[in-house]
C-alpha cells in the first residue's frame, strides 16, 4: 500500500498547472501540493519535487478552456492567487471534476468544491477591487508615482491591467511589501522588480530626497478635502468600517496618522 | 501654486457642494487613448467618508457666491457664510494632482449661480473643456446643469461632460414654491428636455457617421430632497418613475433633507436627518429598475408611505400573501426576484444550481439567501417547511423579532418623532 505523493512546486501558477499535467500523466495519487517553502509533514509520502515547464502548463490551459469558459478560466486562476493554505488541492479536485465529471459545470453551486471555488475566486476579486481604489500614489523627484500596499492575497498580476490602461502617461510603482515585489511602469511597459529597502526613508512623504517637494501639500489638500466632505450629522461609523476595514487604513493619505 | 489659499478655498467649498449626495461616477466608457485616464463603467469608490458614503470624485462648487436665495440650501444669499470662489486653472491641477495619485475617478463640478445663469454655466463648461483638451484628461466629469442655462451651453457642456444633471431639490411644485420662490419648475426642466434632446440627436447620428463625437456618456440623473416640504413617499417616487421614464434619467438620487437653516417653512435645525426613510426610498427605486416592480404596486392610495420597520419588498410580499409559497426548484426567475430575502445574485445562483439537483434549505443556506425571511415565502426540496398558517402580521413579527436591523435605533427614535 502506498501513501500516495506529495508534490512539490515554485508557488508559480505555472508550476501548478505543471504539478497538474504530471499527476495526470503518471496517474499519481496525489496526496497534497505545496510550494518548496513548505516543510514536509507527511513522513509516509512520496515528495516528488516538480519543475515548472511552461509547454506543460500550457497544455493543461488549453484542455481546461476546452472544458469550461474564460470567466470560469479565471475564477480558477483568481482562487489560486487566494494563496489560501490547501488551495492548491482543492484546485486539484476541482481540475478533476472538470476533466472527469460528464456533466461538469462551474456553476452547479449546490456541489461543495464548486461553491468554495467560486467563493474564495470572489475574495479574491474583491480585494483587487479594493486595492485599485486604496493604491495612493506618491509622487518622488524623478517623477515616478510610488504606492506601496500589503494586499492579503497575491493581487498584483490582476491589478496590473487597470493600472497600465489608466495611467499610462506617467510612470509609476505598485510595491507589494508582504511579498516583496513590485510593478513598474516605464511609459511602454510594465515588469516585476524587487528592492532591497534599505530604511524606512520611503515611508515619509515629506523627505525630500525621496519625494517631490509639491507632494506634501497636495496630500495636506486631499486630507482637506476628505475632512470637509463629511457630514457629521450622519454620522455612521459601523458602515464607515464595513467599508474601509481597518487593515486597510494605513494605505490612504486621508485616514494616516501623520500631522500636518 | 499656493497650497494655503488653496486649502482656504477647498475647505469652503467642498463644504458647501457636499450635501449634495449623487457621487456615482458609474455608467460611462471612456478609453485612454494616449492620454490619461478612463472610466471604465464600474465607479471605483476610493475612500469612504465617516457617514458611510462613497468618495469617488472630488465634488465641489466652483464658487459658492449666489444671487438666488432658496430656502433650504447652505449656499443661499442671506445665509451669513464665508464664501469663496476657485479660479478655472485652479480647479484643473486639483483634479489633475488627485487623478494621478489615484484619489480619485474625476470631477463633479457645481457652483452657487454667481451671476447669469449663463455666465455660470459657460465657467462650469471652460473647466471640462480645458480638463478634456489641454490635459488630455479621460477621467470621468459631472457637471451640474444650471438651471436657466441656454440650450447652446447644455449642448457644448455634453461634449466634455460624462454626466449632466439638474437637482429637482423639491419633489412637488407647491413645495417649491413655497421654498424657492425665485426659482420657475421649467427651469429645472428646461436643461433636462435639453440634454435627452441632444443624447437622442447624437445617437441617431452615432448609427449614421462614426465619428460623432460622444455626448455625455454617462447620461444625466437628478437629485430630490426628502422631508423638507412634508410630501409623501408616493409623491416622491411618482415623481421619480416620471423622471426615469420622461427624461430617460440614469439615476434618482433621494437625500434626506439636512437642516440648515433656521426658518418657519422647514424642519428645525438639529432635527434628525430622516436616514430610514432615504435608505426606504432608495431600497423602493432599487425594485423599479431592477426587480420588475411597477411603482404603483409598491405606492398606491392605500399606502402612500413606505413602512420603516421592513424592507418595501417584504411589505409588498406579505401585502399579496396569495402568490406564495413558491417552489424554488420551479419558480420562474420573475418570480424568484419578489420573494423577500432573496436578492438577484441568489436568483440567479438559484436557477443555475437548480439544473443539477434538486435545491434544499441548505443549499439555499450556502447560495446566501436571508433564511429568515425567505422561509415563510418558499418550498424547496425539503420537508421542513412553514407549516403553520400564519397572518401576516405574524410573519411581520417573527421576522422582526429575529433580526437585528442597523436602524433599529433610529427607527424607535423616529417612530417616536413621528406619534409626538
Ligand atoms: S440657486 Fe442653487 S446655490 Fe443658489 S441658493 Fe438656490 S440652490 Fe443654493
Amino acid at each position: 500500500m502506498t501513501a500516495g505523493t506529495i508534490l512539490f512546486y515554485d508557488g508559480t501558477f505555472n508550476g501548478f498547472l505543471t504539478c497538474i499535467f504530471s499527476a495526470f500523466e503518471q496517474k499519481l495519487e496525489v496526496n497534497g501540493i505545496y510550494t518548496e517553502a513548505t516543510p514536509q509533514e507527511n513522513i509516509f509520502a512520496e515528495p516528488l519535487n516538480i519543475s515548472t515547464n511552461s509547454e506543460k502548463a500550457e497544455r493543461v490551459i488549453i484542455g481546461l478552456k476546452k472544458k469550461i469558459s474564460n470567466d470560469s478560466y479565471r475564477q480558477l486562476y483568481f482562487a489560486f492567487l487566494s494563496e489560501l493554505e490547501g488551495i492548491e488541492m482543492l484546485l486539484f479536485q476541482y481540475i478533476n471534476l472538470v476533466f472527469k465529471e460528464e456533466n461538469f459545470s462551474s456553476k452547479d453551486f449546490g456541489h461543495p468544491i464548486v461553491l468554495k471555488i467560486n467563493q474564495t475566486s470572489k475574495k479574491v476579486s474583491r480585494e483587487k477591487h479594493r486595492m485599485e481604489a486604496f493604491v495612493r500614489f506618491q509622487l518622488t523627484k524623478d517623477d515616478i508615482f510610488f504606492a506601496t500596499i500589503e494586499p492579503d492575497f497575491n493581487v498584483l498580476p490582476v491589478i496590473l491591467k487597470h493600472f497600465e490602461s489608466r495611467y499610462s502617461d506617467q510612470k509609476w510603482i505598485i510595491y507589494d511589501l508582504k511579498r516583496n515585489l513590485g510593478l513598474f511602469y516605464n511609459l511602454q511597459e510594465t515588469s516585476y522588480i524587487n528592492f532591497n529597502f534599505k530604511s524606512k526613508d520611503h515611508l515619509d512623504p515629506s523627505n525630500s530626497s525621496i519625494y517631490s517637494t509639491s507632494e506634501i501639500g497636495f496630500q495636506k489638500l486631499w486630507r482637506e478635502y476628505f475632512e470637509s466632505t463629511n457630514i457629521k450629522s450622519r454620522k455612521n461609523m459601523k458602515l464607515h468600517l464595513q467599508h474601509v476595514p481597518k487593515r486597510y487604513w494605513k494605505y490612504l493619505t486621508e485616514k494616516s496618522t501623520w500631522q500636518n | 501654486m499656493s497650497f494655503e489659499r488653496i486649502k482656504e478655498k477647498l475647505n469652503i467649498l467642498a463644504d458647501a457642494a457636499k450635501y449634495d449626495i449623487s457621487c456615482s461616477s458609474s455608467g460611462s466608457k471612456r478609453a485612454n487613448k494616449g492620454g490619461l485616464g478612463n472610466s471604465d463603467g464600474v465607479g471605483i469608490c476610493h475612500s469612504y467618508t465617516e457617514d458611510g458614503r462613497c468618495v469617488s470624485l472630488l465634488k465641489i462648487l466652483l464658487t459658492n457666491h449666489c444671487i438666488f436665495d432658496c430656502a433650504y440650501c447652505v449656499t443661499r444669499k442671506s445665509n451669513d457664510i464665508k464664501r469663496a470662489a476657485f479660479k478655472v486653472q485652479e480647479v484643473v491641477d486639483l483634479t489633475m494632482n488627485f487623478y494621478r495619485r489615484n484619489y480619485i475617478e474625476g470631477l463633479f463640478l457645481s457652483s452657487g449661480i454667481f451671476n447669469s445663469p449663463d455666465t455660470t454655466m459657460e465657467r462650469l463648461v471652460q473647466v471640462a473643456k480645458k480638463l478634456r483638451l489641454e490635459e488630455n484628461f479621460n477621467g470621468y466629469i459631472h457637471l451640474k446643469s444650471i438651471p436657466g442655462a441656454s440650450d447652446e451651453l447644455m449642448q457644448e457642456a455634453g461634449l466634455y461632460a460624462d454626466r449632466l444633471s439638474v437637482n429637482i431639490e423639491i419633489p412637488t411644485i407647491s413645495g417649491l414654491k413655497l421654498l424657492a420662490p425665485d426659482k420657475k419648475h421649467e427651469d429645472f426642466i428646461k436643461p433636462m428636455e435639453a440634454v435627452k434632446n441632444a443624447i437622442q440627436i447624437y445617437q441617431s447620428e452615432k448609427k449614421i457617421i462614426k465619428s460623432t463625437p460622444k455626448y455625455a456618456l454617462a447620461g444625466q440623473s437628478t437629485q430630490m430632497i426628502v422631508g423638507a416640504t412634508g410630501e409623501s413617499d408616493r409623491d416622491v417616487m411618482y415623481s421619480a418613475a416620471y423622471y426615469y421614464k420622461k427624461y430617460k434619467m440614469k439615476r434618482v438620487y433621494y437625500s434626506g433633507y439636512i437642516p440648515v437653516a433656521n426658518d418657519s417653512r422647514l424642519p428645525a435645525l438639529g432635527s434628525p436627518v430622516p436616514l430610514l426613510r432615504e435608505n426606504r426610498l432608495y431600497q423602493t427605486d432599487w425594485l423599479l429598475r431592477f426587480y420588475g416592480f411597477d411603482i404603483r404596486e409598491l405606492l398606491n392610495n392605500e399606502n402612500q408611505n413606505l413602512d420603516l420597520d421592513i424592507d418595501p419588498k417584504l411589505s409588498w410580499a406579505l401585502r399579496n400573501r396569495e402568490l406564495f409559497p413558491l417552489d424554488i426548484n420551479k419558480a420562474d426567475k420573475l418570480l424568484l426576484a419578489r420573494v423577500p430575502g432573496i436578492g438577484l445574485k441568489s436568483v440567479y445562483k438559484i436557477i443555475e444550481a437548480r439544473k443539477f439537483r434538486k435545491l434544499n434549505w441548505e443549499h439555499l443556506k450556502k447560495i446566501g439567501i436571508a433564511y429568515n425571511r425567505a422561509r415563510y415565502f418558499i418550498t424547496c426540496d425539503s420537508n421542513s417547511f412553514e407549516k403553520r398558517d400564519l397572518s401576516s402580521l405574524q410573519i411581520k413579527g417573527l421576522i422582526l423579532q429575529n433580526s437585528n436591523s442597523k436602524f433599529r435605533k433610529d427607527y424607535s427614535s423616529q417612530l417616536n418623532l413621528f406619534s409626538s
